[in-house]
């Protein structure tokens, strides 16, 4: 009622229609500096990156800098396919069994912590977080310590006869997963936990009370519910570990080669520009389809949620 | 489930309707309090496991080395051969390790401002108004946060190409507010969106100009968020080591030091500082939750189905 009087007032009207045009311009502003951001170091790099990947070398000048031409050349996809198809190969099925373990072992942690820990809640998910307060590189850096054929772990079973001598984990592909899942745990766990932690206890309690088994209760009531954790897990457990390279090259050795160590070697070592470019928009590719493909089920605030 | 298990279960559970008329057996709780209970002991120990790398770095940093007196750059061993505070006396010896320190300190320190500011700023904007191109930006910040950070860093390096332009500290700097940005952004809108207009509204209708209405309104209120942003842009920044090694070109940050020392041997600094990082963050984080802790009781909101609806 009041705001029909107000609006009425030839003052108020007119200070709403410089408003109403502050308002339409407003979030523009608002988003300018960061979305500009965004846009020239991110969106636009991608563009680059695509246009070098159709280039190819000017054979005079070889791999150095500017030596490039380009020539809208998609050989070097084709190429690039069928160098590295193994380690495109060995990045997922590494990824895939990583993830499939971060959730076998992070789920009953997120029960747990959901649904058991009470006010301690918090306690617990930060002491599974302290382990980002270490560098990246010095967690990979310890497991390397404690894998080492000489580490502590090994050189004690081996001298405690539990494992023969000359048993080692470092250069295998166990080393590497196992330091990938070490760095993934907490990712999987937090939105298992966001998910679980939403469930209405009252539905938990409807199915106990209607005589469903411990088991039941779990296959189905808590997990169809927490299926939207369990895709995020999936989303932020599994896409970095497909691009993961520091732990392939820490823990593991030449027959463990990741498509990460390709990039980064053709990146930075190789300065095979185009090749490099061509491989990481083959990963982005086939991320891409998953990642977006998740959004269109489950639309992209949720994932933000979780994060 | 054995099937000895699903005899003992209630008849009464398959007909449901003779609940009504029976007496309702008791539900096994003691089974379910035996099962939590050794969730609890899993979940503990997953916790130690998880901190086994965190116990190694702090003990290592620690360790005394015979080879330190005449080595420049003593390298750590994997025996333990007895307690030593020389590291920490000496952590800034060796220099190059100190640069990267610094440097990354600076990075992170820089990198985090901006990109609070302008993720806030985005949070904003996507809160409080309906634009056209939102759609649009969220699905940009949606990507840079799923895309794996190899292709972030190869693709921003593939720009430094085709521009010609020299790497460095710069432009560390400039892939560090990249990738921070929607990370904050989402951070703060967390905040943002559990706060109502009204409060705003009531400023403005006490004749606060918009800038007013946000320095002494907006800005306390979503001020827990941009603090948790800023963190998280921090800790984001100080410990890349992907993105960083694309665009770094000759200049070193920690990460980077470390890694590329792994295959000569890691002096013991690096655990120093790697504990002292681990310590501030460490203190900050808990100050942070205790002081949330201590706000909630003012802002509790209403629980149950009123907060739900």
């Amino acid at each position: 009622m009041e705001q029909h009087l107000r609006a009425d007032h030839p003052v108020v009207a007119a200070a709403e229609g410089r408003t109403r045009l502050g308002r339409r311009l407003a979030p523009y502003g608002l988003i300018g500096p960061g979305g500009l951001w965004l846009f020239v170091f991110f969106v636009v790099p991608m563009f680059a990156m695509l246009m070098l990947s159709l280039e190819t070398p000017i054979p005079t000048k070889g791999f150095v800098q500017g030596g490039y031409r380009f020539t809208f050349h998609f050989a070097e996809y084709a190429q690039a396919f069928t160098q590295y198809h193994v380690q495109f190969a060995r990045s997922l099925l590494y990824a895939a069994v990583v993830t499939a373990v971060c959730l076998l072992v992070g789920y009953p942690a997120a029960y747990w912590i959901a649904f058991h820990a009470g006010e301690r809640k918090t306690t617990y998910l930060f002491l599974l977080l302290l382990p980002f307060f270490v560098s990246f590189v010095i967690r990979s850096l310890a497991w390397q310590f404690l894998l080492a054929d000489q580490g502590i772990v090994l050189h004690t079973l081996e001298r405690l006869h539990v494992l023969p001598f000359g048993f080692h984990i470092m250069g295998t592909p166990w080393a590497v997963m196992a330091g990938i899942a070490y760095n993934s745990l907490a990712f999987m766990v937090l939105p298992l936990y966001v998910s679980i932690e939403k469930i209405d206890r009252q539905v938990v309690e409807a199915a106990r009370d209607l005589y469903a088994t411990g088991w039941q209760v779990f296959t189905r009531v808590i997990f169809p519910l927490s299926i939207p954790g369990i895709f995020a897990g999936f989303l932020l457990t599994f896409v970095p570990a497909v691009g993961d390279y520091v732990n392939a090259a820490i823990l593991g050795g030449p027959s463990t080669t990741m498509i990460g160590n390709v990039i980064q070697f053709q990146f930075l070592q190789g300065q095979d520009y185009p090749m490099a470019s061509a491989l990481s928009f083959i990963l982005m590719g086939i991320l891409l389809i998953g990642i977006l493909a998740y959004a269109r089920v489950l639309g992209t605030r949720q994932i933000e949620e979780y994060v | 489930m054995s099937t000895e298990q699903v005899a003992t279960t209630p008849e009464a559970a398959r007909h449901p309707e003779r609940l009504l008329t029976a007496e309702r057996p008791p539900i096994r709780r003691p089974k379910i309090r035996w099962f939590v209970g050794s969730l609890n002991v899993y979940v503990k120990l997953l916790i130690v496991y998880l901190l086994v790398p965190v116990a190694i770095m702090i003990v290592y940093s620690f360790n005394k080395n015979p080879a330190a007196a005449t080595a420049t750059a003593p390298k750590v061993s994997f025996q333990w051969q007895g307690a030593t505070l020389d590291w920490w006396r000496q952590w800034n010896a060796v220099p190059d390790l100190t640069t990267a320190l610094w440097n990354s300190l600076i990075v992170a320190a820089i990198s985090s401002v901006i990109a609070t500011i302008f993720g806030t700023l985005i949070a904003l904007a996507l809160v409080r108004y309906r634009f056209r191109g939102s759609g649009a930006l969220e699905m940009v910040m949606f990507l840079n946060i799923a895309a794996p950070e190899i292709v972030l860093g190869a693709s921003l390096l593939s720009f430094l190409v085709v521009l010609n332009v020299a790497r460095g500290l710069l432009t560390i700097l400039v892939a560090h507010v990249m990738f921070n940005i929607a990370f904050v952004a989402v951070t703060v809108r967390a905040r943002l969106a559990g706060f109502t207009r009204e409060l705003e509204e009531a400023a403005q209708d006490l004749y606060a100009d918009p800038w007013e209405t946000f320095r002494r309104v907006t800005l306390p209120l979503i001020w827990p968020g941009i603090l948790a942003g800023f963190l998280l842009a921090f800790a984001l920044s100080i410990d890349d080591f992907v993105t960083t090694n694309f665009v770094a070109g000759q200049t070193i940050t920690f990460p980077l030091w470390v890694y590329g020392a792994v295959k000569v041997g890691i002096p013991p600094q690096v655990f120093v500082m790697g504990t002292s990082i681990f310590t501030v963050g460490v203190i900050v984080a808990i100050a942070n939750i205790v002081s949330a802790r201590r706000r909630s009781p003012r802002h509790k909101r209403p629980s149950g189905t009123l907060a739900r609806a």
